[in-house]
């Protein structure tokens, strides 16, 4: 064998090492199946593509589960994960999904909105792969997401994203963002036909609310608030006065802009009878001057650069040593949703929704958000749903 | 898959193939075959759906 022939076959062999080293741990992250244990309140599974054709057979298409009440009355739906790197959403989703018991209207819950985002990572950030929630019967996996959907999946990106029907110009990355494609079109790019889908879900089950679970950045002003348009408004703002006088959380209301296309508490107004509603809690592990993004830094959001910077009156949420915790985030949105879900049945009783069985921020800060989380291990195989 | 990202796909198989001819065709510097190697890898990673 020649030189030559040796060194490239040595070559070859290192390259393929560093792929599977590489490639491997990806490869196992997007086809991860988390189990989630369907609550007694589950009445009916369906998929996304129910309503949106074609999404069936795509990496997009995800669960949507109703949780019907004995009695008539309003709907609510839930939609976690939009951008799959803000887990408290998630987390919060799945509170209601396993233990919401609904008296009067519908719960709808779609955990995984953008299911594609939550098979993806950003690698140049460094972001862990998984993270875990410590519960009452051991430690529960959950895939972190990317805010994007995987390239895998919607592929090329154009040099700017035009968006539909507004033509306004977006950055590119955002026709992979599902707060950006709405309200969609049903033979759009993929992230389209899932706004898409959900807009057609919303229009057809005559959805009354929609609340778009998010995080954000303590140093971005949208952050620990509710965002809402003009016909949200009121609702957000007794939401938000209610649950600082009776929690002492402060979440403040942003309006929902008139020129800025594509984001759910825009568009879903516009397009659809429904209310929108936007929530943000705060999320430190996303700002950009912060020490490495690990686990840690994602779950009890202490960074000492943040620190600094909270000192000198740069953040928009009030920040000190004990960081911000995922229970606090998690628990803010179980307590607003709640309370929006209240206002709502307060202004129009004839469309009330009640549900019982769900902790508010106080008990999640307590009692942490593993324990309301119930062991598939333990659950009947027809409730276990793997997202 | 939309008909763009089939063409995206055979685009990627198109450059591999470039590629790898380069690489054998490499006779003397070690730098370029570890080079042709290191760009290599997303496009393969891309066709094998990975990342």
């Amino acid at each position: 064998m020649s030189s030559e022939l040796k060194i490239k076959l040595l070559l070859i062999i290192l390259v393929i090492a560093l792929m599977v080293l590489g490639g491997f741990p990806l490869y196992l992250h997007r086809h991860y199946k988390m189990p989630i244990v369907a609550g007694k309140g589950v009445t009916k599974v369906t998929k996304l593509s129910a309503y949106s054709r074609a999404l069936k057979r795509t990496a997009a298409d995800t669960d949507v589960f109703f949780l019907q009440g004995r009695e008539e009355g309003g709907k609510v739906l839930l939609m976690a994960n939009t951008h799959a790197n803000e887990p408290a959403g998630l987390l919060a989703a799945l509170i209601f999904l396993e233990n919401a018991v609904v008296e009067k209207g519908t719960l709808i819950i779609i955990p995984q909105f953008n299911n594609s985002a939550s098979r993806n990572t950003r690698p140049g950030d460094g972001y862990p792969l998984y993270f875990e929630i410590i519960t009452d019967w051991g430690k529960k996996k959950f895939r972190m997401g990317n805010r994007d959907a995987s390239p895998l999946d919607q592929w090329p990106d154009p040099d700017v994203y035009i968006h539909y029907p507004d033509k306004q110009l977006l950055s590119f990355i955002d026709a992979r963002n599902t707060n950006r494609t709405w309200p969609g079109r049903a033979n759009g790019p993929l992230m389209e036909r899932v706004t898409y889908g959900a807009m057609e879900m919303m229009r057809t089950e005559k959805v009354d609310i929609a609340l778009d679970l998010h995080g954000a950045e303590t140093m971005f002003p949208v952050t620990n608030c509710i965002v809402a348009p003009e016909k949200s408004i009121k609702i957000a703002t007794m939401t938000s006065l209610t649950v600082k006088a009776r929690e002492g959380f402060d979440n403040h209301v942003e309006p929902s802009p008139t020129g800025f296309r594509g984001l759910s508490h825009r568009e879903i107004g516009d397009y659809s009878d429904t209310l929108p509603f936007l929530l943000e809690a705060p999320i430190p592990f996303l700002d950009q001057p912060t020490g490495p993004k690990t686990v840690a830094l994602l779950m009890d959001g202490k960074d000492p650069f943040l620190l600094s910077l909270s000192r000198k009156g740069k953040l928009f949420v009030p920040y000190d040593e004990k960081g911000w915790t995922m229970e606090k985030r998690v628990g803010q949105h179980c307590s607003v949703i709640l309370e929006i879900i209240r206002q709502y049945s307060k202004k129009l009783p004839e469309k009330a929704i009640e549900i019982r069985n769900i902790p508010y921020y106080g008990e999640v800060v307590k009692l942490g958000v593993g324990h309301f989380y119930h062991d598939p291990a333990e659950a009947k195989k027809s409730d276990i749903y793997y997202e | 898959m939309p008909l763009i990202m089939i063409f995206y796909y055979l685009i990627c198989l198109y450059l591999i193939a470039m590629i790898i001819w380069n690489f054998i065709r490499e006779k003397k510097s070690i730098d370029n075959m570890i080079l042709y190697l290191l760009i290599l890898i997303p496009l393969l990673l891309r066709v094998l759906r990975i990342k």
